[in-house]
């Protein structure tokens, strides 16, 4: 068996990794979720290196959940929200990362409202980027702590049928999910209403559907998206009561769907709007293993990305 | 890379092996308290045949760990080939226990120094002690194995491989001398 060789200083998207390097991926995960159920969930292999959280959007979990993952890898964090940084005062995107990289630190995890911000500030920097949440493309680290989870649960991607549910045309987690899950072999179908698919959904190899019970009558797993209300005021919109009656995850369609489905949600849940409260507390509901899960998946990429051979800039390929 | 000779067939990598367990068994008077952790990749092999051996011997099972140290190694980032790391397997509480730590060759001493800073994050043994199967010499830091198969005095630009039937399909021990 070939060894598979990791050689991207960046984390970017699932769209540019191969079916190789994502397997690689989790099943270094899998060894760090040993280190995280240790008493001392500390290793040394990050030791000396410095991680630089920048988020230009407001986000609790991800950060926590990088910066958690640095720690548990010896590394020291910088934590920079936009909101209080010299982006207040004009300063660009490039200066703001290459003032980081003449700190001397070695990765940024960003989190950006623009879709490429992390591929243009990586093709600038000798340094890592990974990319946390870029505007509606990608947001890589949650669709693989997602795809773990799967792999967790039911020993294997290959075949198992997935059903993402909810806002996709605004989300860079169906994306990222959508890439990585058909990549590996997984049958995926999105659903909502007609006006949040965006168009090209087919041609990255997912299923479409606008009826719920069509979503989940084979799926193996529903990951369930949480409604942006606050990103789309158009009239277009759904109202919140309408969308939970016409696509929320109960208790009633769950008993029509299979035994064992699988359900999942990246988080903050909307209780009453995407889900039922008693849907996201059941057996099945795998939401809090996510995030257990997260700290290990992200030890992994700040790992592989910091022993990148030969890796200059991913972006240019 | 050529072969320059051939230091262990299968019939003496058994019997070495079967005299470290009967001296890890004396050392300790009895097993009692004892467990056997191997080093990835080829430790993990040779600490399953000592604990063979010993339950031949003591007819008891000792409990047997797996320890991937990539995580502690110190030459991260200077090593050409890109390590993957792996899962460590210890199910068993150290505190208290005397760990025989295994390995196949015992050179600068960096391994062990790392596998020991892991074994430590994992809990506090009562003692650590060191089983080799070659010991080349070359050593870069103050340690020294308790239990060794066979002492090989080596040059720098030779190499001393281990293969197992387990992992290369055959028995043997080799030196074998770099080009150039």
């Amino acid at each position: 068996m070939a060894e598979v060789i990791w050689n991207k200083k960046d984390l970017l998207g699932l769209e540019y990794l191969t079916q190789e390097e994502i397997e690689l991926i989790l099943n270094t995960a899998d060894s760090f979720k040993e280190v995280t159920s240790r008493e001392i969930k500390k290793v040394p292999a990050l030791r000396g290196k410095t991680v630089v959280n920048l988020f230009y959007e407001p986000s609790t979990r991800t950060r926590v959940s990088f910066e958690l993952a640095a720690k548990r890898l010896s590394a020291d964090v910088i934590n920079i929200a936009a909101e209080t940084s010299s982006v207040k005062k004009g300063e660009t995107l490039i200066d703001t990362g290459k003032n980081i990289e003449a700190l001397k630190a070695d990765i940024i995890v960003m989190r950006h409202n623009y879709s490429g911000a992390a591929m243009m500030l990586a093709r600038h920097l000798n340094i890592s980027v990974v990319n946390a949440g870029d505007g509606w493309h990608e947001h890589p680290t949650q669709a693989l702590l997602d795809m773990f989870t799967l792999k967790e649960k039911l020993g294997k991607l290959e075949g198992i049928r997935v059903s993402i549910i909810g806002d996709i045309a605004h989300s860079r987690v169906a994306r990222s999910n959508i890439w990585g899950l058909t990549k590996l072999g997984a049958k995926v179908t999105v659903c909502a209403p007609r006006m949040l698919i965006p168009p090209g959904i087919e041609e990255m190899g997912a299923a479409v559907t606008t009826d719920i019970d069509v979503a989940l009558r084979d799926a193996d797993a529903v990951n369930v998206l949480r409604m942006q209300f606050e990103r789309d005021q158009n009239s277009a919109f759904p109202q919140q009561m309408e969308y939970f009656m016409k696509y929320g995850i109960t208790e009633e369609r769950l008993a029509k769907a299979k035994k064992n489905l699988i359900v999942m949600h990246p988080g903050p849940i909307n209780r009453g709007i995407e889900m039922s409260s008693e849907v996201a507390d059941c057996p099945q509901s795998v939401i809090l293993e996510q995030v257990t899960n997260g700290i290990a998946v992200r030890m992994a990429v700040l790992f592989l990305v910091s022993q990148a051979r030969e890796g200059k800039n991913e972006a240019a390929n | 890379m050529k072969e320059k000779a051939k230091l262990l067939d299968q019939e003496t990598m058994n019997r070495s092996l079967v005299r470290i367990a009967h001296e890890i068994v004396e050392k300790n008077k009895g097993i009692q308290d004892v467990c056997i952790v191997g080093i990835r990749t080829r430790g993990v092999h040779l600490a399953a045949r000592l604990a063979a051996f010993i339950k031949n011997i003591e007819n008891k099972d000792v409990p047997v760990g797996i320890l991937d140290i990539t995580l502690y190694r110190d030459d991260l980032t200077m090593i050409s080939s890109q390590p993957v790391v792996h899962k460590t397997e210890i199910d068993f509480d150290m505190e208290g226990k005397n760990i025989i730590l295994v390995d196949d060759v015992l050179y600068s001493g960096r391994t062990i120094r790392a596998a020991m800073d892991a074994l430590i994050d994992l809990g506090r043994p009562r003692s650590i002690q060191l089983a080799v199967l070659i010991d080349r010499g070359h050593r870069e830091l103050p340690i020294r194995p308790d239990y060794v198969g066979k002492n090989i005095p080596t040059a720098k630009n030779e190499t001393v491989e281990v293969h197992l039937v387990e992992v290369e399909g055959v028995d043997e021990v080799v030196i074998v001398e770099k080009d150039g």
